[in-house]
This record gives C-alpha cells, sequence and structure tokens, in this order.
C-alpha cells in the first residue's frame, strides 16, 4: 500500500516538474493544478480505480500540457510577452526562427547605418539632420517589425503613407535656422513616430490593451537595453582611441565619420536583443522601479515640505516648466513599468500604496508649478516652446490625475487593475497626437521661427 | 405540465460541443456555480459534469487561466486556505461585480436560446429540411 502510495508522490513530483518547466504557468498556479490533480486522483481511486490507472486518467483530464500552457500564456501575457507568437509550434523551428531573426535583424541595422552615411555624404545642415534623425533609424525598426509580425498589406501601407508625411512636414516647411519651431519638430517628431514603431510592433494585437502593455514594456526594456550598449561602446572607443594614441595614430576622424552609423544601428540591435534575451531583463526592469519609486517618492515630498515651509512656490521660473514635465514623466514612466511588470491578480501591497503617494505629491508638485506660471505666461504672452510645454504638462495631469482616482479605487477594492491598464494603453495615442500637432501646426502658427 | 426540454432525438449519443460553444459558455457557467456559493477549480468541474449530466467535457486545466481572468476583471476573488486534507486550496467568490456580469450574461444567453427556439420551432413546421423534429416526452405519442 504504502509502496503504490510512493510510486504515486514520485509521478505527481515528476508532473509537476514537467509543469514548473512552462515559463507561463507560475508556482502559485503549479500548486493550484496539483490540488486538482490531487483531488482527481482520490475520487476516481475511491471509485475502484488503482492508484496508477488513476493518476494516468487525472493527467489527461487535466489536458494536454502545451495546450495548458498555451492558454495561461495567453491569459498571463505579461509572463511571456516575448513571445508574441505565444509557443513555438514545434520545438525544433524555435532555433531556426531565432537565427533568421538574428540575421535579418543584422542586416536592417546595416541598412540604417548606410542610410546615415548617405546622410552625412549629402552634407545636411545641422537643422535638417536633426529634423532627420528619427526619419534615418525608425523606419527601419518599423519595417522590421512589420515583416516580423507578417502586418497586412492595408497596415503597411498605412504606415507608409504616416513616414512619408512625416518626411513631408520635417522638409517642406522654411524653418529659420536655430528657431524653436525647428527644436520641437526635431524632439516630437520621434514621439509621433513611435507611435507607428508601436502599430507595427503590436502587430494586430494593437487594439488590445495586452499588446499595447506589451509596447510599453518594450519601449522601456528597448532603453535599458540601448544605454547598456552605449556604455559598453563608450567603454570600447575609448580604450580603442588610447591604443592608437600609443602608436602615434589619431583616429578622432574615423570616429566622426562612422560613429552616427553606430549609433543608429545599435537601435535594431537593441530591439531585437530586447526580443531575443527577454529573460535577462526581466528582472532587472521591476527592480529598478522598486527601487526608484520610493527614491522620487522621497524627493517629491522634501520638494513639497521645502515649498509648504518657505513659501517659494510663488518663485518658480516659467521655463521651469520643462523641468516639472520631465518630473511626470518619469513618475509616468515608473507607473507604467511597475503596471506593466505587476501580476494582476497579485494583492494590494505596501508597493502599491507607495506608488499612490507618488503620484499624489507629483500631482500636486505639479500643481504649484502651473499655478505659478500660468500668472507669469499671461504675463509675458506665449512662445511657441511654452505652448509645447505646457500642452505636454495639460495631457501628463490629465493621464496621472485619473490614474491616481483609479488607483486609489484600485487600492480600496473598488475598482480593478484592469481598469487601470486599459485607461494607461487607452491614453497612449493622445501623446502621439499630441506630439503630431505641435510638428504640423506649430511650425505655421508661429511663423517658422 | 412537466416542461418541455428540447432534445435530439439520438439521445444516446454523448453530444460533443464544440471549442467556441465551450469556451463562450465558460463565464457564465462558472460564474453561476459561485453564485451557489464558494468552491474551488476541481468542485467547479464536478459541478459542471453533475450539471450537464456528462454532456459538457471540459479539459480539466483549462478552467484555470478562465478563473484567473474572471479575477482579473474583478468578477471573482480568490483566496487561499487550507482545505481538510491538509493541502493549501485557491477558494474563489463572486463579488458584487461578478453578480452584475452574470446577470448581464444571463441576459444575453436568453436572447440567444428565446432566437434559437423560435428558429428550432419553425424548422419543425417545415419538416422537407431533413432535420429531426425535437419530441417532446409529455406532448408526444
Amino acid at each position: 500500500m504504502s509502496d503504490t502510495h510512493a510510486v504515486l508522490e514520485e509521478q505527481i513530483a515528476q508532473w509537476r516538474t514537467y509543469l514548473q518547466r512552462r515559463q507561463a504557468i507560475h508556482a502559485v498556479d503549479v500548486a493550484e493544478l496539483e490540488d486538482h490533480l490531487r483531488e482527481q486522483v482520490a475520487g476516481l481511486t475511491e471509485g475502484g480505480l488503482a492508484a496508477d490507472e488513476a493518476f494516468l486518467v487525472a493527467v489527461k483530464r487535466m489536458g494536454n500540457l502545451d495546450a495548458l500552457s498555451r492558454e495561461f500564456a495567453r491569459e498571463h501575457s505579461e509572463r511571456l510577452w516575448k513571445q508574441l507568437v505565444v509557443a513555438p509550434a514545434e520545438p525544433g523551428a524555435a532555433g531556426a526562427v531565432g537565427r533568421s531573426d538574428l540575421g535579418v535583424a543584422f542586416g536592417v541595422a546595416v541598412l540604417v547605418g548606410i542610410v546615415i552615411k548617405i546622410a552625412i555624404l549629402l552634407r545636411l545642415t545641422d537643422g535638417q539632420y536633426v529634423r532627420n534623425a528619427s526619419l534615418l533609424v525608425l523606419p527601419m525598426l518599423t519595417g522590421y517589425f512589420a515583416w516580423k509580425r507578417a502586418l497586412s498589406g492595408r497596415t503597411v501601407g498605412l504606415l507608409v503613407v504616416a513616414f512619408v508625411a512625416a518626411g513631408v512636414f520635417a522638409n517642406a516647411y522654411p524653418f529659420v535656422a536655430d528657431g524653436s519651431t525647428e527644436v520641437l519638430t526635431a524632439l516630437h517628431l520621434p514621439i509621433a513616430l513611435w507611435l507607428a514603431v508601436g502599430i507595427a510592433y503590436a502587430g494586430h494585437r494593437w487594439r488590445e490593451v495586452a499588446g499595447r502593455m506589451d509596447f510599453i514594456r518594450f519601449s522601456g526594456e528597448l532603453f535599458i537595453y540601448y544605454v547598456l550598449i552605449a556604455l559598453g561602446g563608450g567603454v570600447l572607443t575609448g580604450f580603442m582611441a588610447m591604443i592608437f594614441q600609443a602608436i602615434g595614430i589619431d583616429i578622432e576622424p574615423f570616429f566622426e565619420q562612422w560613429m552616427p552609423c553606430l549609433v543608429g544601428g545599435a537601435v535594431i540591435i537593441a530591439a531585437w536583443l530586447v526580443e531575443a534575451k527577454q529573460s535577462v531583463i526581466e528582472n532587472m526592469a521591476p527592480v529598478l522601479t522598486r527601487l526608484f519609486t520610493p527614491l522620487v517618492t522621497l524627493v517629491l515630498l522634501a520638494f513639497l515640505a521645502t515649498v509648504a515651509w518657505t513659501g517659494r512656490g510663488g518663485a518658480i521660473e516659467r521655463d521651469a516648466l520643462i523641468a516639472f514635465d520631465g518630473l511626470l514623466l518619469l513618475v509616468l514612466g515608473l507607473l507604467l513599468y511597475a503596471l506593466s511588470a505587476r501580476e494582476a491578480d497579485a494583492p494590494v501591497g505596501i508597493f502599491d500604496r507607495l506608488q499612490l503617494v507618488l503620484l499624489v505629491s507629483a500631482l500636486v508638485a505639479d500643481a504649484v508649478a502651473l499655478a505659478a506660471i500660468a500668472g507669469r505666461i499671461s504675463e509675458f504672452g506665449l512662445s511657441p516652446n511654452r505652448v509645447a510645454a505646457l500642452g505636454v504638462n495639460v495631457l501628463l495631469l490629465v493621464n496621472l490625475g485619473w490614474s491616481t482616482v483609479l488607483h486609489a479605487r484600485f487600492l480600496r477594492g473598488r475598482g480593478t487593475f484592469a481598469a487601470l491598464e486599459k485607461w494607461q494603453t487607452d491614453y497612449l495615442p493622445a501623446y502621439a497626437a499630441w506630439a503630431a500637432i505641435v510638428v504640423v501646426v506649430f511650425p505655421v502658427v508661429f511663423g517658422y521661427a | 405540465m412537466l416542461p418541455c426540454i428540447s432534445r435530439p432525438a439520438a439521445l444516446g449519443d454523448p453530444v460533443s460541443i464544440n471549442k467556441d460553444l465551450i469556451a463562450a459558455s465558460s463565464t457564465p457557467i462558472v460564474l453561476a456555480i459561485l453564485a451557489e456559493g464558494d468552491s474551488y477549480g476541481y468542485a467547479i468541474i464536478q459541478r459542471v459534469r453533475e450539471l450537464s449530466g456528462g454532456r459538457m467535457e471540459w479539459t480539466d486545466g483549462m478552467l484555470y487561466p478562465v478563473l484567473h481572468r474572471l479575477e482579473r476583471h474583478g468578477h471573482i476573488k480568490a483566496r487561499w486556505e487550507v482545505a481538510e486534507t491538509g493541502r493549501r486550496r485557491k477558494y474563489y467568490r463572486l463579488t458584487p461585480a461578478g453578480r452584475k456580469q452574470l446577470a448581464e450574461e444571463r441576459r444575453q444567453w436568453q436572447a440567444v436560446d428565446a432566437t434559437l427556439r423560435g428558429i428550432w420551432q419553425s424548422i419543425i413546421a417545415g419538416p422537407s429540411l431533413g432535420l429531426t423534429p425535437f419530441t417532446c416526452p409529455a406532448q408526444g405519442a
């Protein structure tokens, strides 16, 4: 009797190990499924089956593990988001796909390098160069994802139209050299075009919350990877310069010629890395978020306390609006990252409460700044920079304000985490729309100055 | 009079219900079972078997992603408890939002059901279509 019991335990342990190997099925789910399996086995043995027979029937009823982990991955896409094609149909094919991906990514990166090299050879003015910088990289990145996701012809057509329009608006206007509107175009065009990258990245899942959330994750992790590559590249070029210096050769001209190509091509490589080497960063991003959320909260609370104590809130410079935009953007980034890394069904924890403190303090700090600046703007009039900064501020304020309400509801158990996710992902196009307005309308309104 | 339950004439065969229909009906079924009281995965599956007379065969494991989805939408809430067997077990409870959702699902399924009933009736009126008419034991013979 105890012998069959030991055999059964062994079989269950083996089954558990198989289950644990599935990335989409986490330990808590394995525990839940194991309880089910044991209950089923107990029920069947009571009905007269031998333990090993009961185990076989129970496993069969549980269902095919591949299909099961696909279902789990579909429901918990945050666990497996690297694979938009949720699970490879046959394990053998996965390796081959990975290699051809790398080949194409490398090819696209080289293409970006060539395009940038051509731009350098054309001897564009600084203004032209800056305005078109995003157009030298992002169309190729979008193309890579369009290929990878096998987008429909209609979507590809739309994306092509978007990039052509971007090219027209970046170059057709008679910008005054070094004017504000030229700089604003250079800054806002990449933001507007990032939406096109997102549409290609998420593919047919762009209309779903999960698809957009994946794109948010992708954007954050692309940033982290890019910074890492840039740091490594910086160290390497430093050493390269030194060793060539040692033999009396100055390689600075070489850097000037080729560095922009490498900087652009690295974007594609970073994008490929994000998808291919997901699990490496997956653990890092939530850690960074958890590290910086308390720190930013502390800084904000210190700022607010100082304003309240010294009463210096009214003396905020009008140009400081940019700084507050940056701050809200940072808070939004932390919030989005925490959202995208959070297990939707985890219970409310201290970190969630801390996030609410962060949100509220950021909103209060921004309200103090806005109140001070509104007076000054009415005094000194509008400039393109001020209107652009104000617009972004309003956008961020609406986004974070409503997020705070939803977050508070979630903490009190009145709302769902899904509602918060949906609000954030639905809001994304608003930023691209505003950026497009800045690019298309501002130069005309402010006389290209 | 007993309510007439429409059944295909060949009652002996197990009716295999297609995957789409199983998936679509899983939400109202799970919510309704939880409306009877808190429960856990295995017991829910057993209840489904019982209610359907074994005609609805769910793959056991597939229930869990459904439960997790319902929890994410706030329709049900999970908690871990130690069962009488000594094992930790995850119980689910229907939330007020889930109750609302259940009422909504019920309205929708009633509409679908009513529509289908209407069609079945009119098909019986024209037997030339080659479909087996449904018979009601209470009225038949």
